[in-house]
């Protein structure tokens, strides 16, 4: 589980040094400014088209359109936010490095997780902020939101080195992120931070799945202190 | 970790001298030329070293992640 205190902070936090530290607050703070950002995006859309009906009913078809943009724009935000753990699809995969680096991946996550990643593309990870699921460019971390909803933050994040393997991938976001969680998320660019359901319906059978499982395990344990530093 | 799936840059035995000399020597070339290195230190536990730990069973290196 990726809740050790920092006792060592990630190496790469020097390449974003003009980033605060990810913490929990931090992160509902920007969830929060998330949510106020999509609402500012979205109510003028449905105040014009309200609007335009009550002054001019034959202004019917144009305030359809101010609904449809309203509707829209969240559903491109959590797009976005899925595409980070958008399985790719190779031409030709290299089947014996993949071997390999699945083996090794098998090592760090156990058998269970890694037949996880095998049938979903993602690796659960259990971690202090909330229960990780870490994709080969990105991942999905799934926390308690406002009233104890579902949360779940996007963030893209990846090794830059062509020709890796994709569980190779994996194993290299999991070590970072075993290493230090919040360095982690501090170095990840977030892509999405919303409700669970407006990603879920954007990912494959399998992921969603995945998904679910992940936000069982937060809805199972108990609240976490605040980590320590 | 690589485009092979892992290659071995180096094994020792820690009462073996010449082998963990090796090792420090391949460890510290590859640190040179990016790679961090990681030891898993309990289940889902892992912290970077600068020094090769001679007592680990295993030294994984990686490379740097950033924001996609």
């Amino acid at each position: 589980m990726a809740d050790q205190a920092r006792a060592q902070p990630l190496p790469e936090i020097a390449a974003v040094s003009w980033r605060p530290l990810v913490d929990a607050e931090r992160l509902r703070r920007r969830g929060e400014l998330w949510t106020l950002t999509t609402v500012a995006h979205v109510l003028p859309f449905v105040f014009a088209g309200g609007m335009l009906v009550a002054l001019q009913p034959i202004a019917l078809p144009v305030a359809l359109a101010c609904i449809a943009h309203a509707w829209v724009i969240p559903e491109l935000y959590a797009a976005r936010g899925a595409n980070v753990v958008r399985r790719r699809r190779r031409a030709e995969p290299a089947r014996a490095p993949e071997t390999l680096a699945l083996g090794l991946l098998g090592d760090l996550v156990g058998h269970a997780a890694r037949n996880a990643y095998i049938a979903t593309g993602l690796v659960p990870e259990p971690g202090r902020l909330g229960t990780w699921l870490v994709g080969p460019a990105g991942a999905l971390l799934v926390r308690r939101g406002r009233l104890g909803r579902g949360r779940v933050d996007c963030w893209c994040v990846r090794v830059r080195e062509a020709d890796l393997p994709d569980a190779d991938r994996v194993s290299h976001l999991l070590l970072a992120l075993r290493a230090d969680e919040q360095g982690f998320a501090t170095v990840a660019n977030l892509a999405f931070s919303g409700a669970v359901w407006r990603v879920r319906r954007r990912l494959d059978k399998p992921q969603r799945a995945a998904l679910d499982a992940a936000r069982s395990a937060e809805r199972a344990r108990p609240p976490v202190g605040p980590p320590v530093e | 970790m690589d485009h092979t799936g892992h290659t071995t840059v180096a094994e020792w035995t820690p009462g073996d001298a010449d082998s963990v000399e090796a090792a420090v020597a391949a460890f510290r070339q590859e640190l040179e030329l990016g790679a961090i290195a990681m030891v898993t230190t309990g289940p889902g536990q892992a912290e970077h070293v600068r020094e090769l730990p001679v007592d680990a069973d295993l030294v994984i290196l990686r490379r740097p992640i950033a924001g996609g």
